[in-house]
């Protein structure tokens, strides 16, 4: 302690690090958001391409159960799948359908951004389906849907119209569900909606304004503009919210009526971890065929962002 | 602590050092996991725990009583993460994947010739056998068979069928008076696996259906096709309620009760809740699936239910001893009586309650049933091809011109399945 002084120390103790100190300290902040990343993202990737290459029933371990057969469940999903083809027309449809939460949430928004007594219940309230359950969505819709008591039913036969079985009719099955999850994500994008016009500049609507723009033609050119940020993120999470829908086809139709209302993420889990389901193998290639899927999106959706940084860099 | 000892005799040559004095209450933890979620089986299970704890007081018994849907999907998760020692579970095919892959501890040591579980319940052996070892105990077993309302066949002027034609005639009677003839949901799709089961069985015979199960058959054989001729005949006449495609069983029901439907096919377990919707036994009664092709011997379904010890249990002589006690003649007895479980005891020397619907169903199983006993269609098929073929099943109840394509279908699942 006497003889070495705390100087000499520090020195000694920082030299390394000192020099190196701006290439490695964003790397330390990263570390742990990394290792979590590699842990619970990268390695479970990797390790669903390797199940795909086996015929395995997920019970028992991979290397004394498992067999491998390189391509073949590539194969068969590709060729002589037709749930396979089935999924992919439905994921196709939520893809496109879904998309309706985004100018739905905007209307909302602008019908909401006004200041009136009480407004905050009235935002709140419309927020709510997002709150609740994705189960107790699907619960709520399916007791809408009831060929005997719903209120759909009701509702149509008023109008005049024979009562339809949404979710018992293969052809209108999907979209029944799709209706039902537009309608928490609905809510979903008129919220980001909502906290973008707050930060819309006050000054450019005056000066639309003094210019005579007005309805429609100051909505198209002046507000959504500077919503564009808000756009940009209510569509990345409506296109991965429709990729990821399974919760409310598991509980509103099972995948059914035969078959007619999967998507690839409920066929994965059907085919591998479901009641009749031990294709560990079979599951894995639908789950990497689904992932590469949205990487498409995943992957414009990144080259963008890196694109917008870059001119505001 | 009778039956306890003596169910213990078997396990204690293998568990001698472990058990110590095996006529000594039991201490330690034992861990169950049940899939008896609805009302009064869990009501049976929680007042036969309370026994069993009772016996036991030092014993510390932990019970999970978990969603019978669910259950089925979350069993793979539990064997091998945080196994129970003990679990329900069911005979025959079911447990075959969870077998093979070492998770369902061998029990073969109680069913040892001499003891009393092989005498006892020498007639289920067969179905808890893979391999020439057992991997469970029996607990229950009920009838299938239709279920109708006699009140109305009355009114009607029908009687039981005796053959398929009758079962016709009495069908066009009962949609001239304005109701469907049989109520079903079909969306959890094994409802509609017991039509095909018994339309199979009453085609081709109990032989044809079990090498079917074995994969021996192609799907689009003619002896197949004329089971789906059958059922298309009572499909096409408008025999079954609408929109039977996305209702599960127990929505069926009230078309039952509000006398909108005349009849159900369905196993024991229906009769509860038919009798608390309101129906007393002489609107309730029970028939045997009438013959179709003569000359067939008839054949049942009756499922059975079993109670399993995991592989990676932790206290296995303590779920040894659970077993044993839940197989006994007076558990059986209590737990399969008309108050709870309402079905059919599996040990021999176990009596069977004083109910008109168990008394109907042991006769039938045990007199007219020489064709042989089934498990249950998604019991006796591999489970791809049970998935498969259900949900051909749900489809041709609804379209019953696709039957060509759904039996290519099938077929198609056929060639890879086995």
């Amino acid at each position: 302690m006497a003889n070495t002084s705390p100087w000499n120390k520090t020195l000694a103790k920082q030299g390394w690090y000192k020099r190196n100190e701006i290439a490695i300290t964003p790397w330390l902040f990263l570390l742990p958001a990394l290792i979590m990343f590699a842990i619970y993202v990268v390695f479970p990737i990797l390790q669903s391409f390797r199940i795909s290459l086996f015929k395995w029933d997920g019970l028992g371990s991979l290397a004394t159960h498992g067999e491998y057969v390189g391509m073949a469940n590539y194969e068969k999903l590709l060729t002589r799948d037709r749930s396979f083809n089935i999924s992919i027309w439905n994921n196709l449809k939520w893809l496109i359908f879904y998309l309706a939460s985004i100018p739905a949430g905007l209307f909302i928004a602008l019908f909401l951004n006004q200041t009136v007594r009480g407004i905050r219940l009235y935002k709140s309230l419309f927020f709510f389906p997002f709150v609740i359950s994705q189960i107790v969505v699907g619960l709520v819709f399916t007791w809408f849907y009831d060929p005997q008591f719903g209120l759909f039913n009701g509702i149509i036969g008023f109008i005049g119209f024979e009562p339809i079985n949404v979710l018992g009719d293969p052809s209108l099955a999907t979209y029944g569900v799709i209706a039902a999850g537009l309608w928490p994500q609905t809510a979903y994008c008129m919220i980001l909606y909502l906290t973008g016009l707050n930060s819309v500049d006050p000054e450019q609507i005056e000066a639309a304004r003094l210019d005579g723009a007005k309805g429609m033609r100051m909505l198209w050119h002046v507000i959504l503009p500077q919503l564009r940020p808000a756009t940009f993120i209510a569509f990345v999470v409506t296109i991965i919210g429709s990729l990821r829908s399974f919760d409310l086809i598991s509980i509103m139709t099972n995948g059914g009526p035969f078959g007619s209302s999967r998507v690839l993420s409920f066929y994965m889990f059907e085919k591998s971890l479901s009641e009749y389901g031990f294709k560990m193998g079979y599951g894995a290639a639908i789950a990497v065929i689904l992932f590469l899927i949205m990487m498409v999106f995943i992957g414009y959706f990144l080259w963008r962002m890196y694109q917008d940084e870059k001119i505001t860099n | 602590m009778r039956y306890l000892l003596k169910a213990t005799v078997a396990s204690i040559a293998t568990a001698i050092a472990l058990a110590g004095p095996a006529s000594a209450e039991l201490t330690g933890n034992l861990k169950i996991n049940l899939d008896t979620s609805n009302p009064a089986p869990r009501a049976t299970m929680e007042t036969l725990i309370a026994k069993f704890q009772a016996e036991n007081p030092e014993l510390n018994i932990t019970t999970n009583v978990i969603d019978r849907e669910a259950y089925k999907t979350q069993i793979r998760n539990f064997l091998s993460a945080d196994a129970p020692d003990v679990l329900t579970w069911y005979a025959a095919n079911r447990m075959k994947p969870y077998v093979e892959a070492g998770l369902l501890e061998d029990v073969s040591d109680m069913w040892a010739d001499g003891t009393d579980i092989a005498n006892e319940l020498a007639s289920t052996k067969g179905a808890l056998t893979i391999d020439g070892k057992q991997w469970g105990v029996p607990y229950t077993y009920y009838q299938w068979g239709i279920y109708y309302r006699k009140d109305i066949y009355q009114e009607l002027g029908l009687s039981e069928p005796a053959n398929f034609d009758d079962m016709l005639s009495n069908c066009e009677a009962m949609i001239a008076s304005g109701r469907k003839c049989y109520t079903i949901g079909n969306k959890w799709l094994w409802t509609g696996a017991g039509w095909f089961d018994y339309l199979n069985l009453r085609t081709n015979g109990f032989d044809f259906h079990m090498q079917m199960a074995a994969g021996e058959i192609e799907w689009t054989d003619s002896r197949v096709r004329e089971t789906f001729d059958n059922w298309g005949k009572l499909i096409r006449m408008g025999a079954f309620i609408d929109d039977n495609q996305n209702k599960d069983w127990q929505q069926s029901l009230p078309f039952m009760i509000d006398g909108s439907a005349g009849a159900i096919l369905m196993g024991n377990f229906a009769v509860s809740p038919l009798r608390e919707g309101g129906l007393t036994d002489d609107q309730l009664d029970f028939h045997q699936f009438p013959a179709i092709t003569p000359g067939i011997a008839m054949a049942e379904d009756a499922p059975t239910d079993t109670f399993h010890i995991a592989a990676n249990a932790k206290n296995k002589d303590n779920a040894r001893a659970f077993l044993a006690y839940i197989v006994s003649s007076e558990a059986q007895t209590e737990m399969n009586n008309g108050a709870n479980l309402g079905q059919l005891p599996v040990n021999s020397k176990a009596s069977v309650d004083d109910d008109k619907f168990l008394n109907k169903g042991f006769e039938m199983l045990s007199s007219n049933s020489q064709g042989g006993v089934a498990q249950f269609f998604d019991r006796d098929f591999p489970a791809e091809m049970a998935q498969a073929a259900m949900e051909g099943f749900q489809e041709f109840m609804v379209y019953p011109d696709n039957l060509d394509d759904i039996l290519e279908r099938i077929e198609g699942v056929r060639k890879e399945a086995y």
